[in-house]
């Protein structure tokens, strides 16, 4: 199996572009990553894209160039930026292609998601009676593991304002404003213990990633950053998930513990080795439980953790340094790549007022959606 | 006036004391609601009826605080809707069922607290006929006064197991 080097990252900013279309904003991502790759449209021999809203992300080809390659259309909810990342580098380990594309754009209007819960497994009427709500979900998964592990309202309050903070550092970020925490615990009561400023909103942008065989890396660049691992993983009977009218009552671990743990083992590395973090924080809560889904902590340190400054940019873990989806917003297809993005330039040296500081060497991105899947990426130089 | 349940197959309402229709699969025992057509376990097609315990514990809880999109049929508009609750419900050593509670303030939820179905309005047909849809009350402390009529202790065991 060939080993997978990332040579290029590129992202169009997340927020509102009023008429600008998302496969436009995906070919101004794909055209950065290749410019920081030094490569060209001409050298990619394999694509997979993935969106929420686009149909067919591979129109973006008419934008590029219309070179005939295999280009694939993915979509896994919020982890379809993780299915793009596996599909590109399984696509160069199985020594079919030498370079290939990840790319997410997304445009969604403004408000929470929906969908038809039908095509959720869920019963036709689950909507009808006001239960087809990702957030209510999240809600009710943070305020169990609050009682359950002694997490207080001030630290989802923290973990927000935090996130904010980072935002302002990052010029591509949607939300560029610091929040204090007061604020986000004043502002309206979404779905309890969740306030509106701890969720992250559905937006726009798009995020690519160039990749190559690792031993073809140094041709493109001086500091090839190696995809170590890329897991994805469903629910298993006994998770508690979102988008299910009931719940088993012995329960099983949530596929971010599956996925994690599937990738340390890829990766040949445990969570002590890494240095910069992204998790999925769809909400302030959910930021807190992937901590320890994803190994990072034990259920219930984060009270102190968080409180230490642990997650900032200059603490021990950091966790979500370009401002997480709470400061960038979810362009679903994007967000992942964004992850990546990140982490690329974390590792580089690069990430300007955002660099975690003592030379980062092993980034990790964890993304979940619905209706229960999980994809974790590890990054190493 | 007339009352007509949200949707069929859901619960035995209008029994006297209704009951939340879940499936068993008959090859795991897994249970699940409401009935479906195949086991989210084992993948068997063979699930019978299985009428779930009208009471149980509140297992976690939260808010719905801003009205809900489409598909949502509550009849309401951003100006009437009130802020309701939704919990998971244990029932028994069976399965946890996802539901709106009657109760809307986080501060009178309580985790474990026994909770007991009851059948709702959730919204008025034009024609005036109310439409009913399921809920879980906190179960009123002894003494209190139950308007609810369950808590004669009869569990009626009815396809348990």
């Amino acid at each position: 199996m060939e080993d997978v080097a990332i040579i290029g990252v590129g992202i169009h900013p997340f927020g509102r572009f009023g008429a600008k279309s998302a496969i436009d904003m995906g070919a101004e991502a794909i055209r950065g990553a290749l410019v920081d790759a030094g490569a060209e449209w001409k050298d990619v021999q394999v694509a997979f894209g993935g969106s929420f809203e686009v149909d067919n992300p591979d129109a973006v080809t008419s934008r590029l160039g219309l070179t005939g390659i295999p280009f694939m259309d993915v979509y896994n909810g919020c982890a379809t930026a993780a299915t793009a990342m596996k599909l590109t580098a399984d696509s160069i380990r199985s020594g079919q292609y030498d370079i290939g594309v990840a790319v997410g754009m997304d445009k969604h209007p403004a408000g929470a998601f929906t969908s038809d819960p039908v095509d959720y497994a869920a019963p036709s009427w689950y909507g009808e009676i006001g239960h087809f709500l990702t957030t209510k979900f999240f809600a009710m998964k943070i305020n169990r593991y609050m009682y359950d592990y002694g997490i207080s309202h001030q630290t989802l309050a923290r973990v927000a304002a935090k996130n904010y903070r980072n935002g302002v550092l990052n010029p591509n970020a949607f939300r560029r404003k610091p929040i204090s925490e007061d604020e986000i615990l004043g502002s309206r009561m979404l779905n309890y213990p969740l306030t509106h400023y701890m969720f992250c909103t559905p937006d726009e942008g798009a995020a690519a990633v160039v990749m190559c065989r690792a031993d073809l890396a140094r041709n493109y660049t001086s500091k090839p950053i190696y995809l170590r691992a890329t897991t994805l993983q469903t629910r298993r009977f006994g998770a508690f998930e979102v988008h299910a009218s009931w719940a088993a009552i012995e329960q099983d671990h949530a596929p971010t513990v599956y996925a994690s743990r599937a990738a340390y083992e890829m990766a040949g590395i445990g969570p002590s080795d890494v240095d910069v973090i992204q998790l999925q924080d769809t909400d302030a809560g959910a930021e807190v439980i992937h901590m320890a889904e994803n190994g990072f902590c034990s259920d219930g340190d984060q009270e102190r953790l968080i409180a230490e400054g642990a997650t900032e940019i200059d603490g021990t873990m950091p966790v979500n340094t370009d401002g997480g989806l709470i400061a960038n917003g979810e362009p679903i297809g994007a967000s992942g790549l964004r992850q990546v993005h990140e982490l690329v330039h974390q590792l580089r040296g690069t990430a300007g007022e955002r660099q975690v500081p003592g030379s980062p060497k092993v980034g990790y991105a964890q993304l979940y959606g619905a209706p229960g899947t999980a994809g974790v990426s590890i990054l190493s130089i | 006036m007339s009352q007509i349940a949200f949707a069929p197959d859901v619960f035995t309402w209008p029994d006297d004391e209704p009951r939340l229709i879940g499936g068993r699969c008959t090859q795991c025992s897994a249970i699940v609601f409401p009935k479906p057509p195949s086991c989210a376990r084992c993948g068997s097609v063979d699930i019978e009826r299985h009428l779930l315990a009208s009471t149980g514990t509140l297992w976690t809880f939260t808010t719905q605080g801003f009205l809900p999109k489409e598909p949502y049929l509550g009849g309401e508009t951003n100006e009437t809707f009130v802020p309701f609750g939704v919990g998971i419900v244990e029932l028994g050593d069976e399965v946890r069922v996802e539901s709106r509670l009657t109760e809307n303030d986080p501060g009178k939820l309580m985790f474990g607290m026994p909770m007991e179905l009851v059948i709702i309005p959730l919204r008025a047909n034009a024609d005036g006929s109310d439409v009913m849809t399921f809920a879980f009350a906190p179960v009123a402390a002894p003494g209190a006064d139950s308007t609810n009529g369950n808590s004669n202790g009869n569990s009626n065991s009815v396809g348990g197991h």
